[in-house]
């Protein structure tokens, strides 16, 4: 087959979709976040939602989200993402409205707004994107960051009698009425990618329905933080990171997952 | 002519907060204010217009919750009182440099730190230069009386969509706590779902439709020249407001020989001081705030040409005064009394502070 064969419309198997702009990706090659934008964008543009879909940027690597988003999009203070997907929420009820968030955003500077925001039971989606690290600042210590893992912050490793636990937001989530469905995904593989997005999928619909807040986090990795090359990144991430935050559902139909 | 009622300051603003056609409150209690989200829940106005009323887990969630609101083309509200302010700030600079319409309510007390819950004027330098982060301004209503806590927040809600610029109702715990006759303005009708798209969908975050690019809500630009261009753009604003938007009240001031200048429970002290000087002989007019920003410097400048001296009246160590200063411009003494952290003065110490610093001076 040669290459006029191979573009013919009938053997076209994936497209981008087209609530993604043209813009170039502000992430480094081999980063989660492209991908998980994409799915969610996919999920809107599938649902034929994306007329009445607001986005919540935050602060940190993924705070141009909205370059690269083709919705309507609002960004929030570090932290604030589910105060201000509330403030929304609220005066536009019938809208579907979601949040971006990394984990120095939404497990340190915004934890109390995550969650009294799941506390309510607010009707948004959550998307918390957990590499273990400050991505945009230059690789400073999360709140998730492993024990004995190093970052900028903590260059002998994480020493947690003195620096604390990697915190579980996502089990501490799903203990509160207001969450109704709590999930733990990746998108380093194309199977995990398709379950990651199924759970998005899940989370949207959920929302349909006003049943409660729908909170997915998305293991990830951060080569460039992490100081390692992407594959090497993904290899590490499987064997240190999905041990401490096992993937899988936590919570759903409001039942946690025995 | 509206419904007369008598009503605490902090009721009045929730009450009008209702009857301006409001879509949503957000707030947290504090001491002395918590009357006005107390009122709001007891008066269910989910049922009377369709506004949403919400308790937050901070101040800092309240804000970030108008701005998310205020960025989706509704009309939207909080307020606290000072340390509850300090929290806001942040959500105010994103707010201002978004260029998002809202109100805060700000019900001074006694500061710094946790302070007082006591009254005081000591947040004028943090309504009026900024308070949060980055060159901007805020438009300041200051109401002196029951009446003004209810007028200003059509006034205030009309300024924020005019200029896209959060106002603040600056009011002490003086004026919210007290009761006093008021007119209720009339009830008017929340905007439509449809009607809001129609005015805000421009630039709101109604949802994208396919007849236009999508709306963003941000105020992050990382190319300094276009921050630059953005930073201009804000400024001119704030020109126009002080070009179109300063208000006052000059009460006997023609014949004065002496002013004083103040602004909400002050103002109305100083009507006392007023009384009790002419009786005196003394003339004195009283120059009495009502923006704080725009700050009415051209007319102080030019009374400066005709009376002897200004006196600046406020609950604060002199903040005030620095403007007062800087409008008089040398022309003739300007100083600056006032009883603070907490503490009111009374109508013979604004008097006798009259004729030391000014009169005697």
């Amino acid at each position: 087959m040669d290459i006029k064969e191979i573009i013919k419309p009938e053997n076209l198997v994936y497209k981008k979709t087209k609530l993604m702009t043209d813009a170039p990706l502000s992430y480094c090659p081999g980063c989660g976040h492209g991908t998980a934008h994409r799915i969610t964008m996919e999920v809107v543009e599938e649902m034929g939602i994306w007329e009445d879909t607001i986005g919540v940027a935050p602060v940190g690597c993924s705070v141009l989200a909205y370059d690269f988003m083709n919705i309507d999009m609002t960004q929030a203070a570090h932290g604030r993402a589910p105060a201000v997907a509330t403030g929304i929420k609220r005066v536009w009820p019938n809208k579907y409205v979601f949040t971006y968030q990394g984990d120095g955003d939404l497990a340190a500077i915004g934890g109390n707004e995550t969650l009294h925001a799941c506390n309510r039971g607010e009707n948004i989606v959550i998307i918390f994107i957990n590499n273990g690290i400050y991505g945009m600042t230059g690789g400073q210590m999360a709140p998730t960051t492993l024990p004995g893992m190093k970052s900028s912050t903590s260059p002998y490793g994480r020493d947690i009698a003195t620096m604390g636990h990697p915190l579980k937001m996502t089990e501490l989530v799903a203990q509160l009425p207001g969450t109704y469905f709590v999930t733990r995904q990746s998108v380093h593989t194309p199977g995990a990618v398709r379950k990651a997005k199924k759970a998005i999928r899940k989370a949207f619909e959920i929302q349909k329905e006003n049943k409660g807040l729908a909170f997915i986090e998305i293991v990830s990795n951060c080569n460039s933080g992490w100081k390692m090359e992407p594959v090497e990144a993904n290899n590490w991430m499987v064997e240190n990171m999905f041990p401490y935050f096992p993937i899988g559902d936590i919570k759903v139909n409001g039942e946690l997952v025995k | 002519m509206g419904e007369i009622k008598l009503m605490k300051g902090n009721e009045a603003i929730a009450e009008a907060a209702i009857r301006s056609g409001a879509d949503a409150y957000f707030g947290y209690p504090i001491t002395p204010q918590s009357e006005v989200i107390e009122y709001l829940m007891m008066e269910r106005p989910e049922n009377r217009t369709g506004m949403v009323v919400l308790q937050a887990e901070s101040e800092i969630a309240a804000i970030n919750m108008v701005y998310g609101a205020a960025g989706a083309g509704k009309k939207v509200l909080t307020s606290s009182s000072s340390p509850g302010v300090s929290l806001k700030q942040e959500g105010i600079s994103y707010i201002a440099g978004s260029e998002l319409p809202c109100v805060i309510v700000n019900v001074v007390r006694g500061g710094p730190g946790l302070g007082t819950i006591q009254p005081s004027q000591a947040d004028y330098f943090q309504s009026t230069k900024g308070g949060g982060h980055g060159d901007y301004r805020l438009l300041v209503l200051a109401p002196a009386s029951v009446q003004e806590m209810a007028d200003f927040v059509n006034e205030a809600f009309d300024l924020a969509f005019k200029y896209r610029n959060p106002v603040m109702i600056l009011s002490d715990g003086v004026i919210g706590q007290m009761m006093e006759k008021v007119v209720m303005p009339e009830q008017k009708e929340r905007l439509s779902d449809d009607e809001v798209i129609k005015r805000y969908g421009d630039w709101a975050t109604v949802g994208k439709s396919k007849s236009r690019e999508r709306n963003i809500i941000t105020s992050l630009e990382l190319d300094p020249y276009k921050q630059e261009a953005h930073n201009h753009k804000l400024q001119a604003k704030y020109k126009k407001m002080e070009e179109n938007e300063v208000r006052y009240e000059a009460i006997n001031c023609e014949d004065a020989d002496y002013i004083i200048v103040a602004y909400g429970s002050s103002a109305r002290i100083a009507q006392k001081t007023m009384t009790l000087a002419r009786a005196k002989g003394i003339k004195v007019g009283i120059f009495r705030l009502i923006t704080l920003f725009p700050f009415p410097k051209n007319e102080i400048n030019a009374l400066a040409d005709k009376v002897k001296g200004f006196l600046a009246v406020e609950m604060s160590a002199g903040q005030m005064i620095e403007d007062v200063r800087l409008a008089v411009n040398g022309k003739v003494p300007a100083e600056h009394f006032g009883r603070y952290g907490g503490v009111i003065h009374s109508p013979e110490e604004v008097l006798e502070a009259l004729e030391q610093k000014i009169i005697g001076g």
